[in-house]
């Protein structure tokens, strides 16, 4: 009986360690690996001259080039203008997106009415935006927040409608048993069951987001990195050209290292874990 | 004069557009009754228990309730973004704010997950799960507690350790319990009071008393002849037991 009783038990779980997935152990050199083998391999091509040098610009003539635009200020004001459109944009269409999508999922009547007027949007390219954005806002942040918001408000509306949509009932079963009503039930259930989906929408937004951000200033800016890339293929710069790049992929990956945050809240963690 | 009735169904049927799930049926349930519904899958089971939470609308007859109602569910009832503590915390909304910690810890010690209090539901099994549902749902001081397969989702032995320490809880905190389940022993074990269901379209073709205290073992002799009855009533067993009628 004592054995029996001992093995039926639950596994036991440790407090603090348990049997969620740990994160592996990250190995940071790993990491450099890749870039490594890039950053040879291309060093060989332009040592071999398989291409003319003006075609394929050397990582020594891209390091000086990222230095020197780094030092003159020019390459970090860019950095700036774009990750401040980006923000812009992407804060609105977080900002009218979410609720909009809340509306969505709730109500069938709204779905029904506006479902395939996201859809629509969503399947045009944020890119045709552009000759009414100049038209409209002219040159400069304006089209190209503008622009932003069109690539980014839809794919959140529909997930986040999506997400609502699923909410297992059984929540708003439990809520009101627990008399959870009114304003409550949005803020203590929707909203903390939808989270890690919506977490997730916004990371791939947000990529979207930067895609966007440099068309829209290769066309319709007077600065950002999108105009330092057209720039610099306008001056035939091609080391600026590849060191702009460079910045634009780095940055890149630090916004979603950024939002990867929000999904280390304890709170959204289930959404990720089974 | 008699206590009033915690639940009652009166004359209460039940259709989903032109399908008839529950035929009509009254249901009279006292105060710390225990009453199992037990029937085939698809009969109609969830139906009732859906009718007496006030879930759904019954398509006629009455549905009256005397005092607060929870429901454990099958599972996942757990908010899975709370941890386990925050999740009984939510059940004791009746209470003052500084009151609830401490019972808060009285409950999860009960059924002896206190050192998870922290936890969230995922990092635990399924059976530990069931147990923080259940005293979430026992914490509210409910009159009546609804429990729609509560342990289905288990293992077998699990599943009996459960029961077992249900059984134990209703003895400290007495509740009038109704359990939806397909589990006919479970049914014997834990209820005075088991109804017998049909096929869909859903109607009592049995009701089974078992007079025996609670808690009871699983081969307490009522139990036994309760879950024989059970399977005579549902077709899956003779009349008479081949042990009793063999020639001694």
């Amino acid at each position: 009986m004592c054995a029996l009783s001992a093995s039926v038990r639950p596994r036991a779980i440790l407090p603090g360690s348990s049997i969620v997935h740990e994160p592996r152990p990250s190995i940071p050199l790993l990491a450099l690996v890749g870039p490594a083998l890039i950053v040879a391999a291309w060093a060989a091509v332009s040592a071999l001259q398989l291409f003319p040098p003006a075609l394929f610009p050397t990582p020594g003539a891209v390091a000086r080039g990222l230095i020197t635009e780094g030092m003159s200020g020019r390459l970090p004001q860019d950095a700036v203008a774009s990750l401040f459109r980006v923000g812009a944009g992407f804060l609105l269409a977080t900002a009218i997106g979410i609720p909009a999508g809340l509306l969505l999922g709730h109500s069938a009547v709204a779905r029904a009415a506006l479902l395939p007027l996201v859809n629509f949007f969503r399947n045009l390219s944020p890119l045709a935006w552009i000759p009414f954005a100049i038209l409209w806002l002219g040159i400069g942040d304006p089209p190209a927040i503008f622009l932003i918001f069109m690539a980014a408000v839809f794919p959140v509306i529909l997930s986040t409608a999506a997400a609502v949509a699923s909410i297992p009932s059984v929540y708003f079963r439990v809520a009101r048993d627990l008399g959870i009503q009114g304003p409550r039930l949005l803020s203590d259930v929707t909203l903390p069951a939808i989270a890690p989906q919506v977490i997730t929408t916004l990371r791939v937004t947000a990529g979207l987001a930067w895609l966007v951000v440099v068309a829209a200033e290769m066309i319709a800016g007077s600065d950002g990195l999108g105009f330092a890339v057209w720039d610099a293929r306008n001056g035939l710069r091609i080391d600026l050209l590849a060191a702009v790049m460079v910045v634009i992929g780095l940055l890149g990956v630090g916004i979603d290292r950024l939002l990867v945050q929000m999904t280390r809240i304890p709170s959204v963690r289930w959404g990720y874990e089974r | 004069m008699t206590p009033p009735l915690v639940l009652h169904l009166d004359g209460v049927a039940h259709a989903f557009g032109e399908v008839p799930v529950l035929h009509p049926m009254d249901l009279a349930i006292q105060p710390g009754e225990f009453v199992a519904v037990v029937g085939p899958s698809g009969c109609g089971k969830t139906t009732i228990l859906n009718l007496c939470s006030g879930w759904l609308t019954p398509s006629r007859g009455v549905v009256r309730r005397n005092g607060r109602s929870r429901t454990v569910f099958q599972h996942d009832g757990l908010f899975p973004w709370l941890t386990v503590g925050e999740n009984v915390r939510l059940g004791l909304q009746h209470l003052a704010e500084e009151e609830r910690t401490g019972r808060v810890s009285h409950w999860l010690g009960l059924v002896d997950l206190l050192p998870f209090a922290q936890h969230y539901p995922h990092q635990l099994s399924g059976g530990m799960r069931q147990r923080v549902e259940l005293v979430r749902a026992l914490a509210g001081e409910t009159d009546l507690l609804l429990m729609d397969e509560p342990f289905s989702s288990l293992d077998y032995l699990t599943r009996l350790r459960l029961r077992g320490e249900l059984a134990r809880l209703l003895q400290e905190q007495p509740r009038t319990v109704v359990l939806v389940t397909h589990d006919i022993e479970e049914a014997a074990q834990l209820a005075d009071r088991v109804l017998v269901l049909s096929e869909r379209p859903a109607r009592v073709c049995d009701e089974v008393k078992i007079g025996a205290s609670r808690p009871r073992d699983l081969t307490h002799p009522a139990v036994v002849q309760a879950v024989h009855r059970i399977l005579t009533a549902l077709g899956l067993e003779q009349e008479q037991p081949a042990a009793v009628t063999a020639p001694g």
